[in-house]
């Protein structure tokens, strides 16, 4: 059913965390090697995504803390220290501000988390 | 062939940003090239909110664009790069960084430097004057070492340039005016000696007649001397003693100056060389440099329209201004000086509160010529439309600073009885037609009209008056105005309230499928969990992401990402084994501990995985959640009363901790604060409190609806003589009552001045139980207080909850490695964020 990944494409995906590990509707911080990423569960949705743990306004490793949510159809996350929101699909700042974080696809197979990492 | 015009504009203040702005919005697109020289390293920013930069605001937040929105509209941006030389002949400029443009018209909008009076010694380190934000950093650095402060120039930029020494930190500023008054282009002297007062009182030394003849030390500011031969010890001056345009340029061009500076300008802007245009503070139109932003925004605006075809004129403009200075209100509108025979004057003059206000009325009473406010300006706006748009005065012209008396207050039209063609905006030029527009046209929110009229997005001066005309317009059309709770829900959370406790709905989800729409925002999200909270006695460990981020993890998280940990003292007594407790753990997890303003003790530095390790040895203890980070009952502080006290009538301690052991964890709209003051000498400082009680000779007074922070409100008397069993009743209601009808975020004063009747229909409400709902609340309220639990003991308790206090969820024993600590005297500080 499936076609074989080739070996790069295996390289690309890391295995997070099990998708439990996720609270529903909400976030969680995952480690890849000295990077940080936040990983969302947006089970309302049934949507998943990953961005950067750093919020760019005041440099802090916090996103995975904030609470998630839409602005029209756009899902959002909001910084715990300042409300700066981003989008969690194109990590455009959307409260006005001139920044944006990354974010990373991410899957769930067999009720786990993987990011692609090919851009880090 | 290319047949477009260029233009070239020199400077990129706020006026020569706000040109480019006037003309690409007009501009047929590509009609222009725009190349825009600027001398300082950032974009244009906003200068009139400088002070802010040291209350917190970032250089980008005080940005006026974005380099992309340059981009954008295809103007080259040449930063760091005065313009130094302009070659009319061949009509070319020449930059200090060698680039040369050709321009077919040039734009002048090179700004004004701050005027140095010749005094000796201006040289000498720790002399600052007060424009850029690279001036503001240097005070900044200079400001740590200095304690002394002194400005010199009490005019509107002088007294703003004190308040940034204030929020700097100097222990001691001094104010240095020539004249014999403050402000002198805008207030008389009454209004002077008004707001010198209140500065005074606000921890300004203001100094008048003080004429500087001399600074003195060796390589940095010691010491002032002046011309009465007084002395003055200073670390560090900022000179404010006015401007002085920038013509420098313009006059090595051979273009006509004024003789004490200034480009000199016709009505349409244009300088003695017709393709060369100068705006702004540069600007000298008809004999007059105009120092403020709106003339400058309009004269921007009239260069903008003509070189689009139009045919503006500059006229002269209106000086009216109202700013808030040190938090005081001065407005001076209209010819504020006016005086007999030319004109009538009604002064009214409360030296209690510190408010003066001046009135200058035609001999007939009919027309309002102009005035001055200070400590109170909120009648600003009407009485500018009231002189501008000439509306003839009612019979009683002094009901205009006084407020109708006797009767029912009359709220008056207001905004609405405006002329359509109004000025509402003064620095954008908006009339009141075009934002009663802008709504009926389908723009309802503050935000809509400020993007698409531009109105209350120069000063914000107008905002009042736009919000009134926003809801007088939706009025006047039939639409029902109220406080929606934020796009998901078109409810106010009193509606939201109802539903929930009416249709007994126990999730968020729940409550957003029936009543709202969409996933959901960190607006609505704790709102419903504070409801559900305030309903069903609710824990924030029952549905953690719909809460704030620091109810989820039931601490506040600080700089760095760490938590502070504050454990409940209730009443702030406390045994020496508790006190021992708190430093073995925060010495064993290295926190950083500090006294609270509530009487307890808070420690800094938690990390997260160390929360739950944390809160199992102080609830080992005795300790329980303080909830300082929710909006919930905080503390309620107390003095020591009649126990050890010589002067307490009551035991004060024991009835802070009785009401604090009752109300603890009791969620609300906002955050909660109380206190027991033993007797009337109020050390508890119980009418600074949500709810207040001072012990009396037969009982207990309580007082409601008080608050410090940025607006503070002394406490109101609800209750007089009570005993503490009426006293817990009472504050069961009252607390009943706010929760349950308070908007979102609103502190228990602004919930009451909202509240329509104030203080006495609270009073029947709650005293004289006017809607019979008492006995429900006191009933409802029981039952909270028989339910409490708290919730770090659940938290802790539980290995599911546990779990949720990890960084890393791949790594949950690994802690942040980007939380920096540095040391401070012996203890520990965040490291300072970018």
């Amino acid at each position: 059913m499936y076609a074989k990944e080739t070996e790069t494409d295996v390289q690309q995906w890391f295995l997070a965390c099990s998708a439990g590990d996720i609270p529903q509707d909400g976030g969680a911080c995952v480690k890849y090697n000295d990077k940080q990423i936040a990983v969302f569960n947006f089970s309302r949705r049934n949507e998943w995504f990953a961005t950067d743990n750093l919020c760019p306004h005041r440099q802090q490793m916090v996103l995975s803390r904030g609470m998630i949510g839409t602005q029209g159809d756009e899902p959002k996350v909001a910084c715990p220290f300042h409300k700066k929101t981003f989008s969690l699909k194109t990590g455009e700042c959307l409260s006005g501000d001139d920044c944006t974080i990354t974010t990373y696809p991410v899957k769930i197979e067999d009720g786990f988390v993987y990011i692609n990492v090919a851009s880090l | 062939m290319n047949t477009r015009k260029k233009i070239v504009v020199v400077g990129n203040g706020m006026v020569g940003y706000k040109f480019c702005e006037k003309l690409t919005a007009r501009m047929q697109p590509d009609q222009f090239e725009i190349v825009v020289f600027g001398e300082e390293p950032r974009h244009a920013y906003d200068r009139v909110h400088l002070s802010e930069y040291f209350a917190g605001k970032t250089a980008d937040d005080l940005s006026m664009s974005t380099l992309e929105w340059y981009a954008e509209k295809n103007i080259r941006l040449h930063l760091s790069d005065p313009v130094q030389q302009i070659d009319r002949n061949e009509k070319t400029v020449h930059s200090f960084h060698g680039i040369t443009e050709s321009y077919d018209y040039l734009v002048l909008a090179t700004g004004s430097a701050p005027f140095v009076p010749p005094i000796p010694g201006v040289e000498k380190d720790g002399v600052f004057v007060y424009r850029t934000i690279e001036d503001l950093d240097m005070m900044q650095s200079y400001a740590k070492k200095a304690r002394k402060g002194a400005v010199i120039g009490g005019g509107l930029l002088g007294l703003e340039a004190a308040k940034a020494m204030l929020d700097l930190g100097i222990e001691e500023t001094h104010v240095i005016e020539f004249a014999p008054r403050l402000m002198p282009r805008q207030i008389d002297d009454q209004g002077s000696a008004m707001l010198r007062s209140k500065l005074q009182e606000l921890g300004l030394e203001i100094h008048l007649n003080k004429n500087t003849s001399e600074i003195l030390g060796d390589d940095c500011i010691k010491a002032m001397r002046f011309a009465d031969d007084s002395y003055l010890d200073v670390d560090m001056l900022v000179i404010s003693a006015g401007i002085k345009p920038r013509d420098e340029l313009a006059k090595l061009s051979g273009l006509e100056v004024g003789t004490r500076g200034g480009i000199v300008v016709n009505s349409k802007l244009q300088t003695t060389d017709p393709e060369i245009f100068a705006v702004g503070e540069c600007a000298l139109h008809n004999g007059m440099i105009y120092g403020l932003v709106a003339p400058g925004y309009e004269m921007a605006d009239v260069v903008a329209s003509n070189l689009c075809g139009g045919d503006k004129s500059f006229t002269g403009y209106d000086m009216s201004t109202k700013l808030k200075l040190i938090g005081v209100d001065v407005a001076s509108f209209g010819n504020a000086f006016s005086t007999t025979p030319e004109c009538r004057t009604i002064v009214f003059e409360d030296t209690v509160k510190s408010i003066y206000k001046r009135i200058n009325i035609s001999n007939d009473g009919k027309q309002l010529l102009g005035g001055i406010l200070i400590g109170d300006a909120e009648a600003y706006n009407m009485l500018l439309q009231t002189v501008n748009n000439k509306i003839v005065l009612p019979l009683n012209p002094e009901d205009l600073i006084l407020g109708a008396r006797g009767g029912a207050a009359s709220e008056g039209a207001g905004v609405m009885s405006l002329p359509d063609d109004a000025l509402i905006c003064s620095c954008e030029a908006v009339s009141k037609a075009s934002i009663c527009e802008a709504v009926i046209g389908g723009t309802e929110t503050l935000d809509g009209i400020k993007k698409c009229t531009k109105a209350g997005t120069g000063c914000g001066g107008c905002v009042p008056m736009v919000k009134d005309l926003i809801a007088g317009t939706m009025k006047a059309q039939g639409k029902y105005v109220r406080n929606v709770v934020c796009e998901h829900f078109q409810y106010s959370r009193q509606e939201l309230l109802d539903f929930i406790r009416l249709e007994k709905l126990e999730t968020y989800d729940q409550v957003l499928d029936k009543h709202g729409k969409g996933d959901g925002c960190e607006i609505c999200k704790p709102v419903v969990s504070s409801i559900l909270a305030s309903l069903y006695a609710e824990t924030a460990n029952k549905k953690p992401v719909a809460q704030d981020s620091n109810d989820r993890f039931l601490a506040n998280i600080q700089k760095g990402g760490t938590y502070s940990v504050v454990p409940r003292i209730p009443g702030g007594e406390i045994t020496p084994d508790k006190l021992i407790v708190i430093g073995e753990v925060a010495k064993k997890y290295g926190l950083y501990t500090k006294i609270t303003g509530g009487q307890r003790i808070d420690m800094f530095g938690a990390h997260l995985s160390d929360l739950p390790l944390i809160w199992e040895e102080l609830i080992a203890a005795g300790f329980e959640s303080g909830h300082a980070y929710a909006k919930s009952l905080r503390t309620v502080k107390s003095c020591v009363g009649s126990t050890w006290c010589r002067f307490g009538l009551h035991d004060s301690v024991s009835f802070a901790i009785e009401v604090e052991e009752r109300y603890r964890g009791l969620r609300s709209p906002h955050k909660l604060k109380s206190a027991v003051s033993g007797c009337i000498r109020e050390c508890a400082e119980a009418q600074s409190k949500d709810f207040g009680i001072i012990a009396t000779e037969k009982g207990w007074n309580l007082y409601v609806c008080g608050n410090g922070g940025s607006k503070p409100r002394h406490a109101d008397l609800l209750a007089q003589d009570v005993d503490k069993e009426t006293c817990i009743r009472y504050i069961d209601r009252f607390l009943m009552f706010y929760i349950k009808t308070a908007d979102p975020l609103t502190r228990t004063a602004t919930w009451l001045d909202k509240l329509e009747g104030g203080m006495d229909y609270l009073r029947n409400v709650v005293v004289n139980d006017s809607l019979g709902m008492g006995a429900q609340w006191e009933a409802e309220m029981e039952q909270l207080v028989d339910s409490y639990t708290c919730e770090w003991k659940e938290a802790v308790e539980n290995p599911e909850i546990r779990k949720r206090f990890a960084h890393f969820v791949n790594a949950p024993t690994e802690k942040d490695p980007n939380v920096k600590f540095e040391p401070m005297r012996d203890q520990v500080k965040a490291a300072e964020w970018k």
